[in-house]
């Protein structure tokens, strides 16, 4: 095993019952990668991520994340990672700065730390004017960012995205990418599902889930040319249309 | 410590940002009491009665002006027949007829016996058997009155004597009641709709992928909401004292700690329908009907458990309220220690670590 790698997974399966969720999956992310992680809804994508970030047990097979063990060390994986998720994760009752110190807060972070962090984040984002309103008040876009930024305010090693852009118009989608590359810029791995192809095309590499399997895994490039493909999309149709899973 | 904090202090921006919300909590409390301690009193006051006095004597006179001398009743109408009677209830207005036959007096002295009629209007069972006892009690103190110097033979007299509420005061019984009420209110559905809400957000995931554990979520969720049952308890408790009149006979801090219990025990339990619920409407749902009801119907502050039927009885003994109420009961009114309440004291703490029991390895189950 590399020392590279950040997130590698063997064999791993999660059965529900007789259901294999997740079925025998290999892969492994690199340091500072931005890995996309696809699949049509119900190929195992979210049972899959939550073994990762030790919200779930899996069945069978080994993965580390961060260098720890998901079976033994979930308590050490949750202090290195960052999470979002697809529902819209901040409190909208508690304003900018409420937010940004609570989820600094459960992470353990000083006073220093948070007060300093906050002011440059306000000012990177261009919200010190609202830093004082609630996040109900904000547009979704605005959201977003400020959720993302919040999953990585602890500065973690790695941060989880289910399906970030949900929702979003496709400015604030193109906003949010650059975000995630400033993210990786600094080194953070990114490890992102999504259900938007051309968001794929952004992706270092990308793996695809059909019936809890994956089917595909390298670089867009790589995958088009590998399936004869002109774009993700069709690369991704061709595979999808193989799943006898319907979808959850 | 500090993850505790961050959490607490969230909890309580929840809580105060919801004004709507927290008026309720706060002034729920103060409207149950003075509700139940003024409007809804089951005490019979000034209710009018009419007579049909078909003697018209001294002692019939005399009865006659006591009923109407006491505070319980308001003598409305003179009737002149039977036939007025029945006409007289269906007016409605009138509660009770009293009818002295003829003779009355005559019968007394030389009988040593005479009848009085009662005639209650029974479609409200409950005033209908205390307007009779009322009336029973005053016409029995006429006739102990003048046979007090003409000894007879055999006589028995029943003297009543009510302890620890020797008024009969019906807010005797339903401040005790009211704080089991609103601690069930605040603390269970309050406690699981919170959670529930984190759930529904999507927020309750971004937590569990922290290190923060499990426990010390659920814990800073159930601080604030201790605390305003403090409050709570507090305002009800000078409420009944300053406004009600009713005493607090027994130890304040054997209450207060009793209290403590009875809210450690809700909100348990709303962590176990929070952790068995996926939306805040099921959560609201399985608390009022699960929760509210019983502990208005069964923990025996509306009816006694005495009375009811043998499977009723079995049931009331599984609803939290029925123990505390017990327990406030007998400090409160009756002004009883520890001793006489341990036992109540020790199921509330049983059925409290089994409900934490219960809900903690649910949440496991639902991470595995």
């Amino acid at each position: 095993m590399s020392s590279d790698y950040i997130i590698t997974a063997e064999h791993l399966t999660k059965k529900f019952g007789d259901f294999k969720a997740v079925d025998d999956i290999t892969f492994n992310v690199h340091k500072g990668e931005i890995f996309g992680f696809l699949g049509a809804n119900g190929a195992g994508k979210t049972t899959a991520m939550r073994m990762l970030c030790g919200l779930s047990i899996p069945t069978e097979g080994k993965a580390t994340v961060a260098g720890f063990d998901v079976y033994r060390q979930t308590e050490d994986i949750k202090k290195n990672i960052g999470y979002m998720s697809q529902k819209f994760s901040l409190y909208e009752d508690l304003t900018i700065r409420e937010n940004i110190r609570f989820y600094a807060g459960i992470y353990g972070k000083s006073n220093a730390f948070i007060k300093e962090k906050t002011a440059r984040l306000l000012k990177q984002l261009h919200l010190e004017q609202e830093a004082n309103k609630l996040v109900g008040s904000l547009p979704l876009g605005w959201k977003q960012k400020l959720a993302f930024s919040v999953a990585i305010f602890h500065e973690p090693q790695i941060v989880f995205l289910d399906e970030p852009t949900g929702g979003v118009d496709p400015v604030t989608r193109r906003e949010f990418w650059n975000m995630i590359y400033e993210a990786a810029e600094v080194g953070i791995t990114v490890f992102v599902t999504t259900h938007y192809m051309d968001e794929a095309e952004y992706c270092d590499r990308i793996s695809i889930m059909v019936d809890g399997r994956v089917e595909a895994l390298g670089s867009p490039g790589e995958l088009k040319r590998s399936m004869n493909a002109a774009s993700m999309d069709e690369v991704f149709l061709k595979l999808a249309r193989k799943a006898t899973r319907s979808a959850d | 410590m500090k993850q505790f904090l961050s959490f607490v202090k969230k909890e309580f921006h929840h809580i105060l940002r919801d004004k709507r919300t927290m008026f309720i909590l706060l002034g729920m409390p103060v409207m149950q009491i003075l509700i139940f301690g003024f409007a809804l009193t089951n005490e019979v006051k000034n209710s009018r009665i009419a007579v049909l006095d078909n003697a018209n004597d001294i002692a019939s006179t005399a009865i006659r002006s006591e009923l109407n001398a006491s505070r319980y009743f308001d003598i409305a109408a003179d009737l002149h027949s039977y036939r007025d009677i029945e006409e007289a209830f269906r007016e409605g207005k009138i509660k009770l007829v009293v009818v002295f036959p003829q003779q009355f007096n005559n019968d007394l002295q030389h009988f040593n016996t005479a009848q009085v009629q009662l005639v209650a209007d029974a479609s409200d069972p409950n005033v209908a058997t205390t307007l009779v006892n009322y009336a029973t009690s005053i016409i029995k103190d006429y006739q102990s009155r003048i046979t007090g110097d003409r000894r007879l033979p055999y006589t028995i007299d029943t003297e009543m004597r009510m302890l620890y509420n020797p008024q009969l005061k019906g807010a005797y019984n339903f401040v005790p009641g009211v704080m089991a009420l609103v601690l069930m209110l605040v603390c269970t559905m309050m406690t699981a709709i919170t959670i529930v809400r984190e759930k529904e957000m999507g927020t309750m995931e971004v937590m569990l992928v922290s290190p923060v554990r499990p426990l010390k979520i659920i814990v800073a969720k159930a601080v604030p909401y201790l605390l305003l049952s403090m409050i709570n308890i507090t305002t009800i408790l000078l409420l009944s004292v300053f406004v009600l009149d009713v005493p607090i006979n027994g130890s304040l801090l054997l209450l207060i700690g009793e209290s403590v219990l009875f809210t450690l025990t809700t909100l348990s339990l709303g962590l176990l329908i929070s952790s068995a619920t996926n939306s805040q409407q099921t959560a609201m749902f399985i608390s009022l009907t699960g929760l509210f009801l019983p502990t208005v119907l069964l923990s025996g502050f509306m009816f006694p458990i005495e009375n009811m039927p043998l499977p009723l009885r079995i049931i009331s003994h599984l609803v939290p309220a029925r123990w505390y109420y017990e327990i406030a009961r007998s400090v409160m009114i009756k002004g009883l220690g520890l001793g006489a309440i341990w036992k109540e004291t020790l199921i509330l703490a049983g059925m409290t670590l089994f409900f934490l029991v219960l809900s903690i390895r649910k949440f496991k189950i639902r991470l595995a």
